[in-house]
């Protein structure tokens, strides 16, 4: 099966005609996902790379293709409102690439979905790949994965990239590989993502990248050492920004210490997890957690 | 974006919020003619962009307006140095004189996004006037947390738990929370990261003034406020820091002697580890961001360059919508208007067109040493220092 993404994915792409929107919708279409609509406001009745339907609406979308998945590219200024606009349409997986949206927004929208049955990935993330299913929805270049086994999550977008790299590199494929985010904000946390990877058949180690800010990796830990069937390698970046500089104090100032990256490591290790020693030894630690 | 102190009282007194009397000057005399008009017992505070200024000679009293004249005299046109700035401090352009107050109590507010409940939430002790970080750490007992729904906003309810909490006393807790309420309504509707008030000040006749004021804004939120990006002060900023954010490029100097080019924030920040890793120091952090053109890496291969500290460069990109051959471009344009400058550039590049990229930087002039992977770029780190200490 893989998670979130697979061959059943029907995939939506709001704001198509945008510059960022039609070059991704297109790269998502050659890797094998089944791109069946667009949606831009104001060019309803056009087509997109000669046979994919635009519609002026997320809800036209949906009642006439059948959409299941819809990738956001809006720009941050309307992408609140286009998230709510596939919710409201009846999208249950939902991954918004844009970044620089407002926080407050964000909270908005995540407050909106909270207990509804609706995924959403980011905002500012990469979005899902599931290589042996060739369903890429995001920005990630397709040609660097491999089918397999290995789940991969991350709060980052290019450091995703450069785990899946170094996995592909020693022969070690990836079952789904899923961004959730850098923003302080999101829709979805590394619990929400290793849970649904705890369910999958097809993943048997999962290889987790966070960073310094916040609490999520802690979160994760507490989960891995209580419920989590599976492998786990965990890296974390930043161990050398000094604390006195803070990329955005917010959730540091309330958290404090458990924001810094050696409290997160401590917690990973103290829940079993492998931690991967440095950013160029992901690849390496899979391969000796999973032989 | 940060607001100054002065700032930040204006945007609470517009919003009902009592602040103490006073005004912001910008020379000697001004001050001395603020103080006159407040009458006897001022103090002068810098105006500047870093907490810690009371322990950094940064906030004075006065006992009339010759007094504020001299002090401000002394202020002015200096760089202020804190425990929360650089070695160079920061400008001092500007003072606000104030009335002295007759305190009774000192209360800490505060109010921020916290991203594991996915909203705002208000913080409040009875460790007024101390560094908020500190009592989270020491007595994280006394500091009082609330989560604020989205939708409903904050509740009257919610201050007055708050005001038991710290034992406030009966008469002051309507006021208390009036003034919760139109600062979380302050905190919402100028799209604030964070807004402090620290010290609260109840006064002997049981009045609440907010003593000290500190708030940021989202910097994604901006554009729907025209008004309050007039109010940045880039003097404030360290220099190659506001021009990063003039051409979008995300930068922050740290002291290390490798400038580092990654795109992604997340690589950048594996890329300063492995610096670290190497036995350097990371001479920033840079997120030349996804949709970089060259002319955008060339600004960013200026910025890393001015930095006089800079004595090798990591260029790290994982090409994905960023393409190698336009970082490669890039970074020549950039070296190139720079010629006095000979440092050596490490460079790993994977991904979209990362044999063009390649390419194009082993035909140049640039002082380059090409990489296959993060462990190849450590080694080359080590090596470069390595040669410079020995030759």
């Amino acid at each position: 099966m893989s998670i979130l993404v697979n061959s059943e994915t029907r995939l939506l792409v709001q704001g198509i005609t945008g510059k960022e929107g039609s070059f991704h919708a297109k790269r998502c279409r050659e890797y094998g996902t089944n791109l069946v609509a667009g949606v831009t406001p104001g060019k309803g009745g056009e087509v997109f790379d000669n046979s994919v339907p635009v519609f002026n609406s997320v809800d036209d979308a949906v009642s006439k293709t059948g959409a299941n998945f819809s990738l956001i590219f809006v720009p941050a200024p309307f992408a609140a409102d286009a998230i709510l606009e596939a919710v409201e349409a009846g999208v249950k997986t939902i991954a918004c690439i844009t970044e620089g949206i407002p926080v407050s927004d964000t909270v908005r929208v995540t407050h909106f979905i909270k207990g509804k049955d609706v995924v959403l990935l980011g905002p500012n993330c990469p979005g899902a790949i599931s290589p042996g299913e060739k369903c890429k929805v995001g920005i990630m270049p397709g040609y660097i994965h491999k089918p397999g086994k290995v789940g991969v999550v991350s709060r980052s977008g290019t450091l995703t990239y450069e785990a899946v790299g170094q996995l592909t590199g020693i022969g070690i494929g990836q079952s789904t590989c899923v961004g959730i985010g850098g923003d302080p904000v999101s829709g979805t946390t590394f619990v929400d993502i290793l849970q649904m990877f705890d369910s999958d058949p097809e993943t048997e180690s999962v290889v987790m990248i966070g960073e310094i800010g916040g609490t999520r990796e802690q979160e994760a830990a507490e989960y891995i050492k209580n419920d989590f069937s599976k492998q786990v390698a965990a890296l974390i970046v930043g161990k050398s920004a000094p604390p006195g500089r803070r990329m955005g104090h917010a959730g540091a100032i309330i958290t404090g210490r458990a924001a810094r990256a050696d409290e997160k490591i401590k917690a990973l290790e103290d829940a079993g997890a492998s931690i991967v020693p440095s950013p160029s030894e992901i690849g390496t630690t899979v391969q000796k957690m999973i032989d | 974006m940060k607001l100054h102190e002065y700032q930040a009282k204006d945007m609470l007194s517009k919003g009902g919020i009592k602040v103490p009397e006073g005004q912001v000057a910008y020379t000697a005399e001004e001050a001395y003619r603020v103080a006159s008009q407040l009458g006897v017992g001022s103090v002068v505070k810098a105006q500047v962009h870093a907490g810690g200024r009371g322990k950094s000679g940064g906030i004075k009293l006065a006992r009339n307006a010759s007094e504020v004249r001299e002090v401000a005299d002394l202020l002015l046109g200096t760089r202020l140095v804190t425990p929360q700035t650089g070695e160079e401090g920061v400008p001092v352009s500007s003072v606000l004189v104030e009335e002295a107050l007759d305190i009774s109590q000192e209360l800490y507010l505060g109010i921020v996004v916290d991203g594991s409940l996915g909203g705002d939430v208000v913080m409040a002790s009875v460790s007024g006037g101390m560094d908020v970080e500190e009592v989270a750490e020491s007595t994280p007992e006394k500091l009082y947390k609330l989560p604020i729904d989205p939708m409903i906003g904050f509740q009257p309810f919610q201050a007055r738990r708050l005001a038991y909490l710290m034992g406030l006393t009966p008469n002051l807790i309507r006021e208390f929370t009036s003034l919760m309420i139109n600062l979380h309504k302050i905190f919402s509707e100028n799209d604030c990261s964070l807004v402090e008030i620290n010290p609260l000040i109840v006064t002997s006749d049981e009045r609440l003034l907010a003593g000290d004021a500190k708030i940021g804004l989202d910097d994604d939120a901006l554009y729907r406020h025209p008004d309050l990006l007039a109010l940045n002060d880039s003097e404030q900023e360290e220099p190659l820091e506001s021009d990063a954010r003039k051409f979008g490029i995300s930068y922050i100097r740290l002291d290390g002697d490798v400038g580092c080019l990654v795109n992604g924030a997340g690589l950048a920040m594996a890329t300063m580890d492995i610096t670290r890793s190497a036995g350097a120091g990371p001479a920033n952090f840079l997120d030349v961001g996804g949709s970089a053109d060259e002319n955008k890496v060339a600004e960013a291969v200026k910025i890393i360059l001015s930095d006089s500290s800079v004595k090798t460069v990591l260029v790290n990109i994982f090409g994905g919508i960023l393409r190698c051959d336009v970082v490669a471009r890039g970074m020549i344009l950039g070296v190139e208007e720079l010629p006095h400058i000979n440092v050596p550039i490490v460079v790993r590049m994977l991904g979209t067109n990362a044999e063009e990229g390649r390419d194009i930087l082993s035909r140049s002039e640039l002082n380059v040493t090409l990489v296959d992977d993060m462990a190849q770029a450590a080694e080359a780190i080590k090596s470069t220092k390595y040669s410079k200490s020995s030759g």
